[in-house]
Order: C-alpha cells, then structure tokens, then sequence
C-alpha cells in the first residue's frame, strides 16, 4: 500500500493518509469544507449533512464519511450543493439566539463560521422564523451550563462522553417537537452520573456546552497539574494576576488534551482569598503576623537548639522535586538526622 | 510502574487491583476504558464495587485484606493448568521451586472461604491473566496500605513473573502514585533510610559522596518514618518538626494521637499555602507558593520528569519552598544553599544522583524524561527490567507469601470493617479542592457508603446521620445506603475537616514498608 493516496478537490491536487476521510483530508490542505459534527478524536457519524460534497461518477456524497481513494475526484461547489448547503444552514440557524455577542464561543463558532461561507439571507429567514418560547438553560452544574437553544445537535458531547470518556452521562433526548442532549431521564447533570470532566464542553462546536463564569486569559503558561500522580500537562490561562482557565495540553504524552474535574476547573484555590500571605509566629499562645526576618531568624534559633536526633522534617509529595531535594539535605547536612519522611503512605 | 501510561492502551489483559482508578487517577481511567472498548480484557478486583467494575469483563469481589491467598490462589492455578512462562522463569528468574511448593496452601477452594471469592472466579482471573498478553498489572493503595501490604506488592509481581509479563511493552506491574510528586519526593531522599536515588545511607561509600558534595558529617543510623515520628513526638524524643505542605491531622491513621502529639512538640514550623488544621497549633507558619507560582519539576507516577512552570508571582510575600528552606539553611550558618535557583539545584541533583544524572532543564521541553536518565545523551528509560532486573544477579525474585489477616477485624463490640478511599472530587485533605467553590458543591461532604442490609439492620435510613466509632475515636458522617459496599463493610473519604474520618484508622504498620493500615480497621455504627 502507498504511503499516501493522492486526489484532486476542486481542481487542487491533495495527498492524504489512507483511510483518512475526504473531509479531514481536505481541512488538512487547508481547503474549508462546512462542516459540525466531525471531531478529528471521534468517528464520523454524518448526522449534520453540512459536508456535502460531489465526487466524480458517484454524485453527492458526505465528505467526513468517504474515505479519500486514489484519483479521486473532488468538487465542493455547484448549484445543487449550495442549495442542500443553504436549507441545511437555516434550519440550524433560524432559531439560534441573535447575541452571538454575548456568547463565549463568539470568534471561535463553528456555526458563525458555516453561516459565514455560506451566507444568510435575512429576508428568508425571518420568513421561515417561528415563534418559540426559549427553552430553559442548564445550569445545575457548577462549572458548566448546557444551553438547548444554541445547540446544533451535532452530537459531539454525546459521543465524547460514551465513546472518549466511557461515562455516558448523556444522550438526544426527545421533548415534543424540539430534540436536546439531556441525561437519562432528562434529570439536570448534576444529578446525573455525569463527571464534570468537562471533555464535552471543551469539543462543543458552539456556545451551548460553555464555561461558567469564562474569562478568556491574556496569555497562557505551560506547566503540570498539581493534583494527582498521572501528571498532565496543562495550560494554565493567565490574565492580570490571577489564574481565570485551564486547558489539556493536547501535545503531552501523558494525557494528549485529557483532563479530569480537578485538573480542568480545580484551580480556584490558587488566588483565594485564604491564601497565606505572610509569615505568622506564636506569641503567647496566638497566632499574630510577622516579617520574614522575624520568622526566619526565629526558625533558625530554635532549630540550632534541636540538632540531632531531636529533630524531624517532613517534606511534602505537593512540593517539586528541587524543593524536596533542599530540605532533606537541610535536614541530614545541617540538622544531621535522617528522620526525614513524607506522606507517601497515606 | 514498571511501564508507562501510554502503553496500557495495547495490553490484551488489564489487571486492576485495589486502584479505583476512575476516582484517584481518571486520565489514566481513559486509558482503561478506551482500551476495552477496543477489546482488551480487564478484571478487576477490589472489595467494593467500584465504576470501573461497569468496564470489566471479571469483577472479583474479596474480603477486604485477603489479595495475598486470591493472587496466590491464582498462581496456584496458572502453575497447575501449565499456563506459565518457563522459559521466562528459567531465563530471568529464581526462587520458583521454594515458590511453587508454596502453593500448594493455596487452591482457589481453599482461599474461597477467606477472601469470599468463588473459586470459579479465581480460576477465570487466572487463565484469562495468564493467556491474554500482553497483560498490564494496575494497583494502588488498596495494595498497600495494609499490615501485609509489602506481601500484597510481592503477590502482584509473583503474578507478573509468573507469567513473563515483566520487561516488555504493556506488561509490568505498575502503581499508580496518588500525589503529584509522590514519586520524586521519594526519588530526592525524601525518605528516612536513603539520599536522592534510593542510595542507602547505611552505605559508607554513598554517604563520603554526599559528604564530600555537602561539606558536613553524615549520620549512618536510619531516621524514623511518618508514623514513627509521631510516635517519636509523642514520646517526647523528638522535640522539633519543620512539616512542609503536610496535614497530617486530618491525613494520618489515628488522627487523635497526632494531633495530641504535635501538642507535645517545643517548636513546630508549618510551610503551606493554606493555614490547614495542622498549621493552626504551629509555633511559626511560613507562607508557600502554589505550583502556578513557581519553577520547577515533578515526577509522575511512570517515572517522567516534568516541569512546572510559573505563572503568577506568589501572592503577598508568599514564597517558593525553596527560597524558604534555603534562608532556614543560611540562618543555621549552612554553606551550600546560597542558590535556591530550581535550575541550579536540578544540577546538583543530577551530579549526586545517577538515575538522574542526565536530567537538566533544557532537555525538558517537551514530554519530560523518564528516570533511570544516567547521562546527557541518555533517552530515558519508560520499560524498566527489560534484560535485568534491578537485583545484585540481575534475577527476578519469586517470593513465597503466607496469609496474615489485617491487625484489627471485626468483633462483637465493633462488627463492621471500615475501609478508606478519596471521590473524584477531592485531594487528600482538601486544603486545596475545599476552596474551589463548585468542586465543594458537587461533593460538598462526607457520606459513609453501607450496604443495605447492614443499614435495615441498624434502622439506619438513606441520608441520615450517623455515628462512627471506632477503638481509638468517633466521628459523626451522613449514611450512604448502597451496594457498592458488600455487606460487612462501610467506607468513606478522609477530604472534610467536619467527619475526619482518620480519628477512627488503625495506625498499625506494615513492618517493612512502615505504611499504616487504613484500609482495614473494625468499627460500630449507629443512628443518631
Ligand atoms: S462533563 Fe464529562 S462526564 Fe459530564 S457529560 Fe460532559 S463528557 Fe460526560
Ligand atoms: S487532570 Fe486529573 S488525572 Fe490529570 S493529573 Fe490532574 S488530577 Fe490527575
Ligand atoms: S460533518 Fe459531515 S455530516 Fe456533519
């Protein structure tokens, strides 16, 4: 078998990796194909029918669900596409909420972004509009909200948690006329069995699975969870002096984008206000404020009165490997004990 | 782990002992899942019925403290049905004829009585372990934290050798570490017996090196481990305690007895971001950085030096340890802490310690470096005892086992067995989770899990409160009436300072690996 497969779309030779659809292959090359519910970490379904495209001498075809083959041929403009393309688009759109504005995915929409190519007419739409009452945002989880009236359906969420997360927390849920994802039962996520890992949020193509509460950082830092032993790697997000979001490293051998409830959104204790801000002492038998000085030098006095086997330190399995290095040679070089330990074991 | 994270994807048999690895490791949990649903098998073991149980082919349901006869049971049967590796054995290992003669106190029938598991189920676990390779071996702390839980870890690796699933890719046994750098606190010498890199203290060309690199006099004697320094404490042979991003009041087995004992203390120091219940009955607290606060490295649970990275400047005049301890170091008259540049000090690690010799920050970048990492051009290691294992011959060792029930079971006065775990949602003692505001709303207390028989029994109802009470404390907890937990066995976190539940553990230790029993202790529950 060749190594790649080549084709032509709209004129242009592409090389793809066999097996490859002809949609993410042309994403690839750079050549925009509409499209919602293809995700490049999930299986293709076809369900939006965005992706159209015509094939030579096999007609109309899904683009994310035909597999590119050698010589193909490609095209993904002509009169019937565009029309297909353009009664699909406003079915998605004629109810969508106008204050994209307003909306945290806004700039970042994959269905701003399908609207844009391929084009609205206002007139039409307001004919086909009709009259619905919006239907009621999910905010039961604390970190996320699942808004139904921005939702396209794709089934992104859906997949990601059964396919990805293995949880299947939720699924297309059938109300009346009008389709949501909803748990079982339609029960509010928090209640249900779902993790709050928030996968499904980060995949969601549009604003109806968005953040709390988001702020969009100013500059992000790359780093390594503080919590458990898996170690993934993360982004955190960064503006003014406080740290506002968190995002899987997608390039991390560790984890590859993943993240559990505690690495994505477990990051408020970093700037609370409970933080320790400066050095306390005892001073008859409470706790009061002080100087590094004071409690350095206070530190260093009573810790030269114990040397030896009098002493212990206890280090911590939070804290870096340099920091740890530093204070068990504090205590066997300087305080000359090996009574040095930490809470592995628990 | 022996292994990587990576490679548990390709394994054709996952053996998930005593980890509940949705809760305390969920990114690892991906990769369970995902790989069954291309196919893998997994079997999982574990006294309660865990999420993971929902992916398993197998689900062995044992008697809380009874893994070594159901591992050795299951030998017995890969040894009888002609299912194990000889060439492997033969080759790479020794020690198997005193073992196979062990086994012969172990058939499946024989244990079933003590671990309550079918022995039907044994033998399945056996085959389905033994036959589909390669075959990873998962554990965690149900492993260990046992009066016999250096048995439990010899049990897994008699299994693994066994089997010749040791030393090649998506086998190994691998724990899982709980903390973020568990592995590299041990790794730098965090440990009462050795200096960075396992080096034995007791070891008299090891410690002319370090002196000779630090300028001092070393001492040759071992210190005390956790639980023997507060004994040590309470006894009033230690006076002094310099404790770092520790709680050990509310982490500890026997809580009651720590927090008694750091009374006892003349002079304790606590270093933490939090003002935690252990930094309230401090003499001095110092103020730490957080992680985002900081540079640095961390080493996970496969052995992969990563760094951290600094994000913010520390809030108030907060400070990173390092700078904090090396001030302690100066003030004390101390040479060799003028740099606490986290840089610099990786360097000296690296100069006094071989598996990390060739770890420097530059070579960091992308996915970190797995130790051993003995020179700069070394590409790390992520498959340990690939030709050798790491014993004086190079042999991999089996290890004849017998059964030693916990310390403390179940009686008339105290007739159920309490064992601890964590929830998805929090971290160790929450001093950082508690203060994430949605992470406190979705689990927001702590709920003893009983079955419900157990529950009618004691007419205890589904969301009441209850009073837990063990030998050494009592605490009060809401009743959580399901079947995860077998009848006979309740369980809870230890994250909330409002239900400690380590007031009520057995600090009874393992008598090599010094790791008290928290996953067994007796207690008596009843309504309020
Ligand atoms: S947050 Fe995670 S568990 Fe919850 S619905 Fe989304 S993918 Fe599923
Ligand atoms: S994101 Fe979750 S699984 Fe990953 S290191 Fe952090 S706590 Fe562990
Ligand atoms: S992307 Fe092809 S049908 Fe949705």
């Amino acid at each position: 078998m060749a190594d790649e497969t080549s084709l032509t779309i709209d004129g242009l030779s592409i090389t793809a990796r066999p097996g490859t659809s002809i949609l993410r292959a042309a994403l690839k090359s750079g050549l925009y194909i509409p499209h919602l519910c293809d995700h490049p970490d999930l299986d293709p379904v076809g369900v939006c029918r965005l992706c159209l495209v015509e094939v030579e001498g096999r007609g109309l075809v899904l683009a994310c669900r035909t597999p590119v083959e050698e010589g193909l041929v490609v095209r993904t403009e002509s009169p019937e596409i565009n029309n297909v393309r353009r009664v699909t688009t406003e079915l998605l759109i004629v109810n969508h909420p106008e204050d994209c504005l307003a909306c945290s995915q806004n700039d970042r929409c994959e269905l701003q972004r399908v609207a844009a190519y391929v084009g609205v007419d206002r007139q039409r739409l307001a004919r086909l509009r009709r009259d619905a009452r919006p239907a009621p945002v999910d905010t039961s989880n604390p970190f996320f909200d699942y808004d139904p009236n921005r939702c396209v359906l794709c089934g992104i969420c859906v997949r990601t948690c059964s396919d990805l997360q293995g949880v299947s927390a939720i699924d297309f849920a059938f109300r009346g006329f009008d389709t949501t994802i909803a748990p079982f039962g339609k029960m509010p996520l928090a209640q249900s069995r779902c993790e709050s890992c928030g996968e499904c949020v980060v995949r969601c193509p549009v604003g109806a699975l968005a953040p709390k509460n988001a702020q969009q950082p100013s500059r992000e830092v790359r780093t390594t969870c503080p919590y458990c032993g898996v170690g993934c790697g993360i982004y955190l997000g960064v503006r003014g002096e406080r740290v506002v979001a968190v995002r899987g490293d997608p390039d991390r051998v560790t984890n590859r984008g993943s993240l559990c409830v505690k690495g994505r959104f477990g990051y408020g204790f970093i700037n609370h206000d409970d933080r320790l801000t400066t050095p306390w002492v005892r001073r008859n038998g409470r706790l009061v404020e002080a100087e590094w000085d004071e409690a350095l030098s206070l530190v260093a006095e009573r810790f030269a009165q114990s040397k030896g086997e009098s002493f212990a330190a206890l280090a911590s399995a939070k804290c870096t490997n340099e920091e740890n290095y530093l204070i068990q040679k504090l205590t066997r070089a300087v305080m000359g004990t090996n009574s040095i330990d930490h809470c592995a074991r628990l | 782990m022996t292994n990587s994270i990576a490679e548990i994807g390709d394994a054709a048999c996952i053996l998930a002992v005593g980890t509940n690895t949705t809760v305390a490791h969920p990114v690892i949990a991906l990769q369970v899942k995902r790989a069954v649903a291309r196919g893998t098998r997994l079997i999982v073991i574990n006294p309660k019925q865990i999420d993971l149980c929902r992916s398993a082919d197998l689900f062995l349901q044992p008697r809380p403290g009874t893994d070594v006869p159901l591992l050795t049971a299951m030998a017995r049967v890969i040894v009888d049905e002609g299912l194990a590796d000889t060439a492997f054995i033969e080759d790479r290992c020794e020690g198997f004829e005193a073992f196979r003669r062990s086994l012969e106190a172990f058939s499946p029938e024989s244990v079933e009585p003590i671990t309550g598991v079918p022995a039907a189920q044994i033998v399945e676990a056996a085959r389905c372990y033994a036959t589909r390779k390669p075959a990873t071996l998962l554990y965690a702390m149900g492993i260990t934290q046992h009066t016999h839980g250096t048995d439990n870890v010899l049990a897994t690796a008699n299994l693994a050798l066994l089997t010749g699933n040791v030393g090649k890719p998506s086998t190994g046994v691998n724990p899982l570490r709980g903390q973020n750098n568990v592995q590299g606190c041990c790794d730098m010498g965090a440990l009462p017996n050795v200096f960075p890199g396992y080096q034995k203290v007791a070891d008299p060309e090891i410690r002319a090196k370090f002196e000779s690199a630090w300028d001092c006099r070393l001492s040759d004697a071992p210190g005390l481990t956790h639980t023997e320094i507060f004994d040590a404490i309470a006894a009033g042979r230690i006076r002094s305690l310099y404790l770092v991003g520790e709680n050990p009041v509310l982490s500890e087995a026997n809580a009651n007895h720590v927090r008694e004992a750091l009374k006892r203390l003349d002079f304790l120091v606590v270093q933490d971001i939090f003002l935690s219940e252990t930094a309230q009955l401090a003499d001095v607290v110092l103020p730490a950085a957080t992680f985002a606060e900081k540079d640095g490295t961390v080493t996970n649970t496969e052995r992969r030096v990563q760094r951290v990275r600094r994000a913010l400047e520390p809030v108030g005049h907060a400070k990173p340890d390092s700078w904090i301890t090396c001030q302690i170091a100066r003030r004390l008259g101390a040479g060799g802490f003028d740099d606490a540049r986290p840089e610099n000090i990786l360097q000296e690690i690296a100069s006094l310690t071989p598996s990390y010799g060739g770890i420097a920050y530059e070579r960091l970048e992308g996915d970190g470096l797995q130790w051993p990492c003995p020179t700069r051009d070394h590409p790390g290691t992520p498959l340990l005892h690939r030709e050798r294992f790491a014993t004086q011959d190079g042999k991999g060792r089996f290890v004849p086992l017998t059964y030693k029930p916990p310390a403390e079971l179940p009686d008339d006065e105290y007739p159920l067995l309490l064992t601890t775990d964590r929830n998805l949602f929090h971290y160790h003692t929450s001093t950082m989770t508690g203060r994430v505001e949605g992470l406190k709303t979705l689990a927001h207390e702590e709920l003893l899990r009983i079955h419900p028989d157990d529950a009618a029994r004691l007419g205890i109802a589904d969301g009441q409160m209850v009073q837990v009470c063990s030998r050494r404390g009592e605490v009060t907890v809401r009743a959580n009436v399901t079947e995860i937990c077998p009848p006979g066995v309740v369980s809870a976190t230890f994250h909330y300072a409002a239900s400690p539940i380590n007031v009520l553990t057995s600090s009874a230790l393992d008598p090599v690996a010094k790791i008290p029993e928290t996953k067994v202790c007796a207690v008596r529950v009843q309504g309020q």
